[in-house]
């Protein structure tokens, strides 16, 4: 915002600094109502990594804007292989949650998958070398089918490598309040296979030093088949099983009633938040805290009442409810206008818009005019007398956006969008058009509708918070009739779950020459 | 004039005698029929009931041989000539009616009117 001051007549950095300043009162008030909010009853778990503002800090009053979903603190972020979800587990991860401080459950996760992972896929590679290793001359040799053995073993797990890559190797785009049920047990699974394979070997081969060596070979081979089905019961289970749809959520906005349907499948409460905000990112329009007030001319007319006098009565308190009893009864015995001037109000605001979009679009399409793009083949000097001067897309739109400077600074101020779009954003987006040849109306098409909330973010690294309230565990699955709600400092979004109705298809078979037809007759003849 | 199926009809009936009229090579009555057995009886706006089917006057062409010998707009056909035309298809009252050896035609119409008129006279 501080290269606005180029343009020294323009308010933008004026109303900015305004803004600013009125939010970081705002601010303080905030941080301690958040404060209060997290002792409430209710199972609301919110994430604070240490150190961090409570409010980001580039947002000014619309503080939805920076939407980040990078991720700042990790739970169970998972580079592990696998993950399974299972509602008893709940219990056990409260316990464990409530018991380890907050540092040790950040690397917990990521790091016991890791090894975990590594582990497994290093085994086989083991339980063929060591033998070799340890009483070579011992052992049997073994031909073909040894070979054959080797072949399949290499590539299995070379499937095993490249699918655990593409899976599960993802950078995680959420952090969940609670463990990934699904994801632990996977890991539990791993864990358990793991570690019998290798009590089996130790027992039965490293022990009495086993000669048969294709029978080592062949274990090997049936644990890297294990891994393999257990990847497949990842997949299934993390990547497939949701796919389906089961479910629809029904999301509202409180502050302004923006609502949306979605379908989706077997999830768990934390998995579906996270759904449910990748779609807020995309679909809701921004939330913009100007446009929700009824103007205060219509409210400030209902304040006025009736005063009521007491002319020296003794018996105070049967006067007092006789006198409040009788306000009440002329408040609503008065004749109440106010919707009336509220439907004048909309009307002229309506009107107001309009002019200014229409002013607007003038200007943008006579700007539009004043450049062109430079062909190839043409010269570059017209003539000696013209000389054109060749701009790049950003001095081009610098010398275009005067003329429409002060059309659209009026539009954002009726439409209460000055705060999203600075001066310099703007000739960024004007920069941009140009460049890929945009008509003026669709420069356009970014201020004259609120856009997703995705649109207006800034590019930094710090995550979005939001907080998740429910009245039932978090990692228990989707039912009917559950609502959960998202919270986030100034507004919240609330999701109602509603499941998919049964579908009872039928069939009717239509034979194609069964449709036949019959004119309607209706003739006149004169005789 | 409605009919219960199977029942014979009655109606009120006036005789009405039309000269044609000779124009260029064609004998002309001046009016035109609607209706039929093999028409739609819901889009007759002169029948009383939406399912009768008979030939109906739908236009009399003012100062031709029909104006002149009394039919009106919206008379139900019920003869011509002797021949029945209350079950006739249309193109088969057009037939009756434009056979090209007849110079007059009598018709036997009826219409609201007239059994209201029975009925005051008979008071």
């Amino acid at each position: 915002m501080d290269n606005e001051s180029q343009y020294s007549g323009y308010s933008y950095k004026s109303s900015h600094s305004r803004n600013s300043r009125k939010h970081r009162d705002r601010r303080d008030r905030h941080r301690s109502k958040s404060r209060d909010g997290s002792s409430r009853g209710d199972k609301s778990v919110t994430i604070h990594a240490p150190g961090e503002p409570l409010l980001d800090t580039e947002s000014t009053r619309g503080d939805d804007r920076d939407d980040n979903w990078g991720e700042t603190t990790t739970v169970q972020t998972g580079t592990s292989e696998h993950s399974v979800s299972n509602e008893d587990l709940t219990r056990v991860s409260k316990e464990l949650e409530e018991s380890s401080p907050l540092e040790c459950r950040r690397f917990l996760g990521p790091g016991l998958g890791a090894v975990l992972g590594l582990f497994a896929l290093v085994t086989p590679l083991a339980f063929l070398a060591l033998p070799q290793l340890l009483w070579r001359e011992a052992l049997e040799p073994c031909g073909t089918p040894c070979e054959g053995l080797y072949v399949s073993l290499a590539f299995k797990l070379l499937v095993l490598l490249i699918s655990t890559w593409a899976l599960f190797l993802r950078p995680p785009r959420a952090t969940l309040p609670r463990f990934y049920v699904f994801r632990c047990l996977l890991l539990a699974l791993v864990f358990l296979f793991v570690a019998s394979y290798w009590l089996f070997y130790g027992v039965r081969v490293l022990e009495p030093r086993e000669r048969d060596y294709r029978g080592i070979v062949g274990y090997a081979a049936s644990l890297v088949d294990a891994l393999l089905f257990i990847q497949y019961l990842a997949l299934v289970l993390l990547e497939v099983r949701h796919l389906q749809p089961a479910f629809c959520l029904k999301v509202v906005r409180t502050t302004d009633g923006e609502s949306r349907f979605y379908n989706v499948g077997h999830l768990s409460i934390q998995r579906a938040a996270v759904w449910v905000l990748d779609r807020y990112y995309s679909d809701f329009p921004v939330y913009n805290p100007a446009l929700l007030n009824l103007p205060k001319s219509i409210l400030s007319k209902k304040s006025s009442g009736f005063k009521v006098y007491t002319l020296g009565e003794e018996n105070n308190t049967n006067n007092s409810t006789g006198q409040s009893r009788a306000m009440i009864a002329a408040a609503a015995r008065r004749r109440d206008n106010s919707h009336n001037e509220y439907y004048y109000e909309e009307a002229e605001m309506d009107r107001r818009v309009r002019k200014r979009k229409a002013r607007l679009v003038v200007a943008v399409e006579e700007a539009f005019t004043h450049i062109k793009r430079l062909q190839d083949d043409e010269p570059a000097a017209s003539s000696p007398k013209h000389p054109r001067e060749v701009m790049d897309p950003r001095e081009a739109a610098q010398a275009i956006f005067a003329p429409m400077a002060r059309a659209m600074q009026k539009y954002l101020r009726t439409t209460r969008q000055q705060p999203y779009h600075s001066m310099e954003s703007i000739i960024n987006h004007l920069q941009f058009c140009i460049t890929h040849n945009m008509t003026p109306k669709a420069f356009l098409e970014r201020y004259l509708s609120p856009g997703p909330t995705l649109q207006y973010q800034r590019e930094n690294g710090m995550g979005r918070q939001w907080t998740l309230v429910s009245e039932e565990p978090v990692t228990s699955a989707l039912s009917q009739g559950l609502v959960f709600s998202l919270r986030r400092l100034d507004f919240s979004l609330v999701v109602t779950v509603t499941p998919l109705p049964f579908l009872h298809l039928g069939e009717e078979f239509i034979d194609p020459k069964s449709h036949k037809f019959v004119m309607r007759l209706q003739s006149e003849t004169s005789v | 004039m409605s009919f219960i199926p199977g029942q014979p009809v009655t109606a009120v009936v006036q005789r009405i005698e039309i000269r044609k009229l000779r124009q260029g090579e064609h004998l002309i009555l001046g009016f035109s029929i609607g209706g039929g057995i093999d028409q739609d009886p819901g889009q007759n706006p002169f029948s009383e009931d939406k399912s009768d089917k008979g030939i109906y006057v739908t236009r009399v062409t003012p100062e031709g041989p029909a104006e002149v010998a009394g039919l009106m707009m919206g008379d139900k056909v019920m003869q011509v000539n002797g021949w029945d035309m209350t079950m006739v298809t249309h193109d088969q009252a057009r037939k009756r009616l434009t056979k090209k050896n007849e110079d007059v035609v009598r018709l036997l119409v009826t219409r609201k009117s007239l059994e209201q008129a029975v009925k005051h006279s008979m008071m």
